[in-house]
């Protein structure tokens, strides 16, 4: 069991997300995460999806998605050279002097953005991969976060390869 | 002006649509009022699900797509059981529904349902047309995506708006379809047909266990030669009855939780399972660690998706069953020495023939024996879903593909009586008998009146126990004869029956049942037998959940 990341390239339609979740569910396929948005192409939209389970899994996950009419093209980019990023927003207290300077300095560190100063709070956007956002998200426990949100995992091939156009 | 409905029935008529089962509504009134006078054969079923099984009846006897139409809400509601029967086994039906106006889509309007949504697992494909514009291509996408590759069913949902607006758009329809998201291989791949060849040249116990894709692929000419040329015994799903003659001599007949011994012996001792259009369904496996335990496997499918799904599989062949078998016996040079193998098979068949007490009562095996008998293969056989099922699959000697229609998959009782009379409009030529159950049957007797008005000369054998018959019989054999809720009081079918206008006999006795079959079946019209048999006769040989296919009960063991 390990997570895989799978770019689907789908028809930009109603109703194509919730044929790809649905089918998810009903064949009892956890989704990871998940997000979607226009691409490349005008009338495609890219799903990328990460989604557990051991091989013999993740092949029926990818073939039952296949099946789908509006589904193009699926994609594991998982034993291969990709490019993977997740953003997230975490609003964090910084109350005290003290505090307020340790949150930048972290900040600074993973190479997060502040968004927003509040009197009270500072919002901060952060890129990288899943393990970076987790550290940066488990630093900041300590002051006190008050709201968090995560995007979904994106991923792109390294190189001139794409996804259409690979096997 | 041209409109929607008009659209919709001239693109019906293109696609080669001759008979619609439907029901009509508030929303489907303009789709109505089009038929009123197309040449289109519309016929009213007496409820919507009837419909939905009709068109799938008319398509498993036609091969060819079959149509019902609905109106929206509980209309289209009602033909979801009947839309997914088709979607389990594959049947090419399309199904069209009225929806409220595009204006008042989402705001719980009067008989709104979100059929796209509700439908979504159930069909190939599903499409709810919002432009008036884009109707034609919607249909001729539709029964594209539902004939060809693996079939199944497709909905189009219509809102009233659209069906009523004007078309405007002038550009002609491309003449095939082209879909980026769907391109269904056809050929196997080369390499892998060689494969299989050499592993059936190797095999000294090589087994062909065939399904419902060789009817569907119309490969049951293929397969024979293929058998025969190879000298490989053959057993068949449910599905799969009728795809080699029931009587041929490498025919072992149907495996599984209700196959016959040599079957499930041949399953069980075989060093290469050759699984033809099959999808290795948990009534045919058993238990999936012990099936074919011996056994290379190849396996042939139009849908990749099934591959490696339930069963590990040494050689995959993806593509059409009817071309990759034209492959394999185009590349074959030699096969392997099966005579002591096809002995073997030879030997359990006529050590374990199937059998039931044979002793004057009247019996549900020998009512279908003497259908057989009567019939000769000649005829379209329906059945419902229960005991009635296993012992029309067992004890009826099919000779041709498309002969049976049952539902395999979904096991949808009620099905049998709405298909027989979908499958006498595609075979109007051939003899259409539904074989039920008491209990089946009640469940969409309401079609009596669809047959009566039609004169439909379906002729329905009840094999009547006053039980639901499958479910007693688990009842005795694993809940201590506990009967809860399967005993069904007794029904005068034949007054029923009459009451709508049709004819109809009771038999009570063994020496009744020729006659009364050869009665109906000379009757011009609609015909009800009522045989009331032995109660609590059981089905067997049964495997029993979770058991081996080769551990069966109710048999003579070996």
């Amino acid at each position: 069991m390990k997570p895989h990341t799978l770019s689907v390239l789908v028809e930009n339609r109603a109703g194509v997300l919730s044929r790809v979740a649905g089918m998810f569910s009903r064949r009892g396929f956890n989704i990871e995460s998940l997000a979607v948005g226009t691409c490349e192409e005008p009338n495609m939209s890219r799903i990328t999806i990460v989604v557990n389970g051991d091989d013999g899994i993740v092949e029926q996950v990818m073939k039952q998605t296949n099946k789908l009419i509006d589904v193009i093209k699926v994609s594991d980019l998982t034993e291969r050279e990709s490019v993977e990023r997740e953003l997230a927003l975490i609003k964090v207290a910084a109350e005290s002097g003290t505090s307020r300077a340790e949150i930048l300095q972290i900040a600074d560190i993973f190479r997060a953005q502040v968004v927003d100063v509040g009197s009270k709070t500072l919002v901060l956007q952060v890129t990288g991969d899943t393990s970076k956002i987790d550290a940066l998200e488990k630093l900041l426990r300590q002051y006190g976060i008050k709201e968090l949100v995560r995007t979904g995992k994106i991923a792109l091939l390294r190189g001139a390869k794409t996804v259409k156009s690979s096997k | 002006m041209k409109t929607g409905a008009r659209t919709l029935i001239e693109a019906l008529q293109r696609e080669g649509v001759d008979t619609i089962f439907g029901y009509p509504g508030g929303v489907v009134l303009p789709i109505y009022d089009e038929l009123y006078d197309s040449s289109i054969r519309h016929i009213l079923v007496r409820h919507e699900q009837a419909a939905a099984h009709a068109a799938d009846g008319y398509a498993r006897a036609s091969g060819r797509v079959g149509v019902c139409l609905a109106t929206s809400g509980p209309g289209a509601c009602n033909l979801v059981t009947g839309i997914a029967t088709a979607y389990m086994d594959s049947i090419p039906v399309v199904a069209l529904t009225g929806q409220v106006p595009t204006g008042l889509l989402g705001n719980d309007a009067f008989q709104e349902s979100d059929i796209t949504g509700i439908t979504m697992p159930v069909t190939k494909h599903n499409y709810l047309v919002k432009d008036a514009n884009d109707l034609d291509r919607a249909v001729q996408e539709a029964f594209y995506i539902a004939r060809t590759g693996r079939p199944g069913p497709v909905l189009i949902d219509l809102p009233k708006d659209v069906s009523t607006s004007e078309v405007r758009s002038t550009k002609p329809l491309a003449e095939t379809v082209s879909l980026r998201g769907y391109q269904p291989t056809y050929q196997g791949h080369v390499r892998q047909i060689d494969k299989a060849l050499d592993l059936i040249a190797r095999a000294e116990r090589p087994l062909i266990y065939a399904g419902g894709g060789v009817v569907l692929s119309g490969a049951s000419a293929e397969l024979l030669e293929f058998a025969e040329t190879a000298a490989i015994p053959v057993t068949t799903t449910l599905m799969g009855l009728g795809a080699v003659p029931g009587d041929h001599p490498l025919n072992l007949g149907m495996l599984g939780m209700h196959g016959t011994q040599s079957a499930n012996y041949a399953v069980t001792e075989c060093d290469l399972l050759l699984a033809v259009g099959v999808r290795f369904d948990d009534r045919v496996t058993g238990k999936i660690e012990t099936f074919a335990p011996n056994a290379a496997v190849v396996h042939i499918d139009i849908d990749p998706a099934e591959i490696g799904k339930n069963k590990k599989v040494d050689v995959p062949i993806v593509g059409d069953v009817k071309a990759v078998l034209q492959a394999l016996l185009r590349r074959m040079q030699k096969h392997g020495q099966t005579a002591n193998w096809i002995a073997r098979t030879n030997a359990w068949k006529a050590q374990y023939p199937l059998r039931y007490r044979d002793d004057g009562c009247l019996r549900p095996q020998y009512v279908i024996q003497e259908l057989s008998d009567v019939l000769k293969g000649e005829g379209i056989i329906v059945s419902e879903v229960g005991q009635n099922q296993m012992w029309t699959a067992l004890y009826y000697c099919f000779k041709k593909p498309r002969t049976w229609i049952t539902s395999g998959g979904l096991g949808t009782m009620g099905y049998g009586f709405p298909a027989a009379i979908g499958a006498h409009f595609a075979r109007p030529d051939l003899p259409v008998v539904d074989v039920a159950g008491d209990g089946s049957f009640q469940m969409n007797i309401q079609e009596l009146g669809t047959v009566a008005q039609y004169h439909i000369p379906v002729k329905v054998v009840i094999l009547n126990n006053m039980y639901l018959g499958m479910v007693r019989q688990w009842q005795e054999l694993f809940y201590d004869r506990r009967y809860s809720y399967t005993e069904l009081p007794p029904v005068d079918f034949v007054k029923i029956a009459n009451a709508y206008g049709v004819e109809g006999i009771r038999v009570e006795e063994k020496d009744g049942v020729r006659e009364a079959i050869e009665t109906a079946l000379a009757t011009d019209g609609p015909f009800v037998l009522d045989f009331r048999v032995e109660r609590e006769e059981n089905v067997f040989p049964m495997v029993p959940a979770g058991a081996a296919i080769n551990e069966m009960i109710g048999v003579r063991q070996g």
